[in-house]
């Protein structure tokens, strides 16, 4: 038998805001993965190791005060140099649409921005992560 | 897929409706509906004991609410210009928003700092940008209310200090901040310290302004966020009085008398959802916290028993989708929080799930509370619906409730055990997940979300508001310059003092005082602390 699908979740940056992180590790952790939650303020670097030391599948950031790009930016070259890129990057939170596009490009494959529905969430990973 | 769920035509009795607080709601109401929920005994006149339906006899027939729009961006300076633009609109007070990094005592110039300067409110590093974001402001005119807790004592240090050097009798001088540490580590989340020290730090606050500016209001208590966070309506109350109880014993353990700084308390509550389960939120908290403050704490003075409040917001009830929609709700919000007697209220933008609200949609806010002040007739008759057999008796079962809450807070161990445990963010985020499965499965219903959903969204008008990174380095800059000109051994003793005071345990807020006249920063006085106090390691807990 093969192992839960194993999540990280972090929440980046100072933002305090939680409700919607904790909301969707409820979500995962209902449809049988494993997640691991941070709390909040996680530097781009505390991220990344946490992500090679959990060995994750999936590296999620639930992002609601803005500073979602100067945040992946730093992030990307760091999950790089871990070797992490066979991972799957999921964001979500208040993202405008006009950021999707350097969010894609920066690596992030799932994007959620508010309103996205819980089983959507689930139904992606568990199709990209096999 | 619009999945219509039908329920005009449906035989009331057939299904059992309950409010958000899960107490049932009938059809109809009679007499003897609010004899069984304890009759008339706590509703009273306004202005008099136990103060259900107002804290004043006249209220709004002798002053509107304040309205009082949240706001702060940027850089001192661009927040300066806001404020003076809302003011000229007939906005009649001020909620300052700060930023992420000044709101958990980091400098602009401190690497965590990177991208958040400036970002969700204005950056504060010194008592000069205090000067500079008032300038021109009549702070007796205006009361400006601090959205700021983790750093608060600092900041209110500097606000008190900034009206003293511009000349106002500090003891004359009114204002709120926010100052609620414990509902931080629940929802909004910018504690600093751990929790003992940031209760001590509430405690020397409303000690320090009990003595030295009686007419500033050091806390405002926050149902508000835990309710964000996931609560029901009777939980956000209870939830908030049991917080500010354990704010009041902190205080009366210093030797205090009640009547010596209870008046000083207010609190900030939300007003989206049910109208009349809300009206009775309000009505039944405020007879609550009357009778708690005079039978348990033994207060005299009728000010120490009076729940003060700004009831505004709404976050929780706006919509991501057809965010024009959230326009009309923001109306039947503030018709909910002016129908509850709020001394003070500010709305949620329409446009304020997306990003910082505009200067058009932040006068649509304030326009909002205008019609309803001078074309409604919201202010000319107090507390509307009293006698209702609904609202009365919703009012006296939602008083019910919110005493078996505090109850069973308190047969727990207490609210300080219970949040410092993790346990209330806990109960309400597996709350807050069960309303998102509502939602989504249109359980509970949602215009824009689960019902009249739009297949295509139309293009909002909705205009992001910028991020300047060049604003940041100009905040940097001017610390640089601020940190140059301060007499550097003045300030160095200052924050000695600072860390002497918090390793000796006695009051610290002559020295943060000190420390901000002497230009130290809000990064450097933290510093100070943490090295005392140490930091909050939050509790993960599902």
């Amino acid at each position: 038998m093969s192992r839960p699908i194993k999540v990280l979740l972090a929440k980046p940056g100072l933002d305090g805001h939680d409700q919607g992180a904790k909301i969707v590790a409820r979500a995962l952790m209902d449809a049988g993965m494993e997640v691991i939650y941070t709390g909040l303020r996680q530097t781009p670097e505390a991220v990344a190791s946490m992500s090679l030391q959990e060995d994750v599948d999936v590296i999620s950031l639930s992002s609601m005060a803005g500073s979602h790009l100067p945040f992946c930016r730093t992030l990307k070259p760091l999950l790089e140099a871990n070797g992490l890129t066979d991972k799957l990057w999921l964001i979500g939170g208040n993202l405008p649409k006009q950021d999707h596009q350097a969010l894609r490009d920066l690596g992030f494959t799932g994007i959620f921005p508010t309103g996205a529905r819980l089983d959507d969430i689930v139904a992606f990973i568990r199709e990209q992560v096999k | 897929m619009n999945k219509p769920e039908k329920t005009a035509g449906v035989a009331p009795e057939a299904s059992k409706v309950l409010n958000e607080s899960g107490i049932e709601v009938k059809p109809l109401y009679t007499a003897a509906d609010v004899e069984a929920s304890g009759g008339y005994s706590m509703v009273g006149l306004p202005g008099e004991y136990p103060f259900t339906r107002g804290i004043h006899r006249l209220m709004y027939r002798k002053q509107p609410w304040t309205m009082r729009q949240y706001a702060g961006f940027g850089n001192p300076r661009d927040t300066n210009k806001r404020f003076k633009y809302l003011i000229a609109n007939g906005q009649t007070g001020l909620n300052v928003a700060f930023d992420l990094p000044t709101q958990i005592g980091l400098d602009s110039d401190d690497p965590l700092a990177v991208g958040e300067v400036g970002r969700v409110g204005m950056s504060i590093d010194t008592l000069r940008d205090f000067e500079i974001a008032f300038d021109g402001i009549d702070l007796e005119k205006i009361t400006v209310s601090l959205t700021v807790n983790g750093s608060a004592a600092i900041l209110i240090a500097m606000y008190l200090a900034m009206a003293e050097k511009r000349g106002y009798d500090v003891k004359k001088l009114r204002g709120t901040a926010q100052n609620d540490i414990l509902k931080e580590y629940v929802g909004r989340g910018t504690w600093i310290f751990p929790v003992a020290p940031s209760v001590r730090l509430v405690g020397d606050t409303i000690e320090y302004c009990a003595a030295h500016a009686p007419k500033y209001s050091p806390v405002s208590v926050c149902g508000y966020h835990i309710r964000e966070s996931g609560a029901t309506p009777v939980q956000e109350m209870a939830y908030a009085f049991s917080i500010a109880k354990a704010y009041a014993d902190e205080v009366l353990r210093r030797g205090l008398s009640v009547d010596e700084f209870a008046g000083r308390l207010s609190y900030n509550f939300n007003i989206f959802g049910n109208i009349f389960e809300q009206v009775a939120k309000f009505r039944a908290g405020r007879g609550l916290w009357a009778k708690i403050m005079k039978e348990q704490y033994n207060a005299q003075q009728p000010g120490s028993m009076w729940l003060r409040m700004i009831a505004g917001g709404g976050g929780g009830g706006l919509t991501f989708e057809q965010p024009e929609n959230n326009i009309v709700r923001g109306a039947y919000y503030a018709l909910i929080s002016a129908l509850s007697g709020a001394q003070t209220m500010a709305l949620c933008s329409y446009d304020e799930a997306y990003t910082i609200p505009t200067e058009y949609s932040a006068r649509i806010s304030l326009r909002t509370m205008q019609i309803l002040a001078d074309e409604m007739g919201l202010t000319e008759t107090v507390d509307p619906l009293a006698g209702s057999f609904y609202v009365e008796t919703m009012t006296n079962q939602m008083r019910a409730e919110m005493v078996k809450e505090m109850a069973a807070t308190d047969a727990a161990g207490g609210i300080v055990k219970l949040i410092s445990e993790g346990r209330v963010q806990a109960r309400v985020s597996a709350q807050a997940y069960q309303h998102q499965r509502d939602l989504e499965s249109g359980k509970f219903p949602k215009i824009g979300v689960n019902r009249q959903r739009m297949e295509e969204e139309e293009e909002h008008p909705v205009e992001f508001h910028p991020y300047n990174e060049e604003d940041a380095r100009t905040q940097v800059a001017n610390l640089d310059r601020t940190k140059a000109e301060r007499d550097a051994a003045a300030t160095a003793n200052a924050l000695r003092r600072v860390a002497a005071d918090a390793a000796a345990g006695v009051n610290l807020m002559p020295a943060i005082v000190e420390a901000v006249k002497a230009y130290a920063s809000v990064g450097e006085i933290t510093k100070e602390m943490v090295q005392v106090f140490g930091r909050f390691n939050e509790p993960i807990r599902f």
